[in-house]
């Protein structure tokens, strides 16, 4: 009996909600009085390799062959199941990332093993195995009971933290058995925006809605986020209209998100909207309207003109940072 | 070419969401039920897939009767014929292994779902579905094209997008962009009444995950308001006070 918990890289480098992803398991591995090992799949340097010991994974299992350089769902199912296995480890945690979402529901498959997605806190202890996840679009949690021996989990960026817990990590090579019928899918493009910070995983987000008039008016709001460090978020329409790209919509149709900070500028609040940004820890609402539904969930509030509210933020910012 | 379109039975988005039984079960009193909104998506793909006399469209739900005016919208929207299997869906892989069992000697060329249900919000049927079926699964796609017997598909990732090529049969999940969801017309809604609804039995499978409550986010407190021209006092309380930056 032992956790395992996926470690998804891209081009060579771990984020910031995989340290969170290890810091979970190491909570869940220390819970069952257990150990955690880790597999990475890809072409990852040693040295990056040894800095998931800093979260308490005291084992990574190192998966490297040409083939599986790039993501490819089916394929790395197959070796994390298939080392889930060999390792004993009845407990598989990943990140709800993009990638993670496709992978853990085949994991589960393969390990029979009932699937927590959206979990946003530590199973209970109770002899029971029951995990709180999001559910109705971040209107209720569902505490899901995983019934079953073996079990999978699927951890919501930000929702748990990076928790340091150092231990040597013990770099192993993993042979996986590659079955060609696994290699179905073949990536011909990748186009990361590198520059920014990305959305899912971010702490602090600046969002702007149709307030704004139009798209020559996000400099102030991208001017605003590189300050802060923020990635940037817009409503539904914004991206409907093509003033931002759709990557950037949040709300139940677009992205959920949970940063530690969730600025939104000139968005009603409409409930399609809150869906996707109310588990965010502080909201600030900026609106000229006092009657926007968004001040009925927001932490702070300014009501006025965006247009003069958000250029004077930039200089208190700025006088801030010194 | 044969494509099958899985359907979820879900409330309305505007749904106020309230649980009974000592937040154990979710209320369902007086609540509006519609095809999931990514499902339509998948939907209205599959519709134009097909356009022409290019294929046919099925969709399937696993549910109980009382999902059947779920299942008649998305014939109105333009599905050839419904299967549903009689069962209340208890979780995804519940779902995903009997869409699997009844899809396994059907020969569909496509498999799509929706991107998540807005109720449980899991992304699990598609893979777990392409898993069951031992085929390709592609999770939130932005974008499908189809060229003989491939398939170009765009999906996202964090920061970005991929593009990527399946030959053969696949599962993919369908994310805003894929389509733009179709209004049922007066020709559709007529036809729905008699376009063909099969209902199939379940089979028994182990249970593996089950919801045990349910809880509601907790309150916020009341917003604390800044004067306009004061913005500095706004940093210096998300310094401080919230200490989020
Ligand atoms: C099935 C469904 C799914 C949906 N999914 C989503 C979703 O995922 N995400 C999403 O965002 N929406 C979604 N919507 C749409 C949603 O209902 C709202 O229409 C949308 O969120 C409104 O966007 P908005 O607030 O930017 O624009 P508006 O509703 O036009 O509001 C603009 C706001 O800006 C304020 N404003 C105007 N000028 C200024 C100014 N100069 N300074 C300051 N404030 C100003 C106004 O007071 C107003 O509050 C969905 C709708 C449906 C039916």
């Amino acid at each position: 009996m032992s956790v395992l918990v996926y470690v998804e890289q891209a081009e060579g480098k771990f984020k910031k909600s995989v340290f969170e992803a290890v810091s979970y398991a190491k909570a869940i591995a220390d819970q069952q009085s257990t150990n955690l090992m880790a597999i990475s799949i890809g072409d990852v340097a040693e040295s990056e390799l040894k800095e998931l010991g800093k979260y308490g994974a005291a084992k990574v299992l190192n998966v490297s062959t040409d083939q599986l350089k790039t993501f490819v769902n089916q394929a790395y199912a197959s070796v994390i199941a298939a080392a889930a296995e060999k390792e004993g480890a009845d407990i598989v945690v990943l990140s709800n990332s993009f990638s993670g979402k496709g992978l853990a529901p085949r994991i589960a498959v393969k390990l029979k093993a009932g699937l927590a997605d959206g979990a946003v806190e530590l199973p209970s202890n109770d002899g029971k195995f029951a995990v709180k996840k999001t559910a109705f679009s971040g209107k209720a949690f569902a505490i899901t009971e995983l019934t079953s021996a073996n079990k999978v989990i699927a951890l919501n960026p930000n929702a748990f933290g990076v928790k340091e817990n150092a231990t040597d990590a013990a770099i192993e090579n993993f042979a996986a058995d590659i079955k060609q019928s696994d290699l179905g899918t073949v990536i011909k493009d990748i186009v990361r925006a590198t520059d920014k910070v990305s959305l899912p995983d971010a702490e602090l987000v600046v969002s702007a809605g149709r307030g704004l008039k139009g798209p020559e008016n996000w400099g102030m709001i991208e001017e605003l986020a590189n300050l802060l460090g923020a990635a940037t978020a817009c409503s539904k329409p914004v991206s409907d209209a093509d003033w931002r790209p759709h990557s950037e919509h949040v709300g139940q149709t677009g992205i959920a998100i949970s940063p530690n900070l969730y600025i939104a500028i000139g968005i009603s609040g409409a409930i399609q909207h809150l869906a996707g940004v109310s588990s965010s820890k502080v909201i600030v609402v900026i609106n000229k309207d006092p009657e926007a539904p968004f001040f009925k969930v927001a932490d702070y509030g300014i009501v006025g003109d965006a247009f003069e509210v958000v250029p004077k933020l930039i200089e208190a910012l700025k006088a801030h940072k010194g | 070419m044969k494509i099958l379109v899985c359907i979820s039975n879900v409330p309305d988005t505007t749904t106020k969401i309230t649980f009974t039984n000592d937040n154990t079960e979710f209320n369902t009193s007086g609540v509006q039920y519609i095809v999931n909104p990514y499902d339509e998506i998948a939907l209205s793909r599959a519709i134009e897939l097909t356009e022409g006399g290019k294929g046919t469209v099925t969709v399937i739900n696993v549910g109980e009767a009382a999902n059947d005016p779920t299942i008649r919208k998305a014939l109105a929207i333009g599905a050839d014929d419904a299967v549903r299997v009689n069962a209340a869906p208890r979780d995804a892989y519940f779902v995903a292994k009997q869409i699997a069992e009844y899809a396994k000697d059907k020969d569909f060329d496509i498999i799509l779902t929706g991107r998540e249900s807005i109720d449980y919000n899991g992304n699990q049927v598609a893979a777990m579905v392409g898993e069951f079926l031992d085929i390709p699964s592609v999770s939130i796609i932005k974008k499908l094209t189809l060229e003989g017997d491939t398939a170009t598909i765009e999906r996202e990732i964090e920061g970005g997008k991929e593009v990527l090529t399946v030959s053969g049969k696949f599962v993919a999940s369908c994310a805003e962009g894929v389509a733009e969801p179709k209004i049922p017309n007066m020709r559709g809604i007529m036809s729905a009444r008699t376009k063909p609804l099969t209902v199939v039995d379940a089979v028994a499978i182990e249970e593996v995950s089950k919801v045990t409550k349910y809880e509601t986010p907790a309150p916020r407190g009341t917003v604390k308001l800044v004067p306009a021209d004061q913005t500095e006092q706004l940093i210096s309380l998300l310094h401080s006070e919230a200490k989020v930056i």
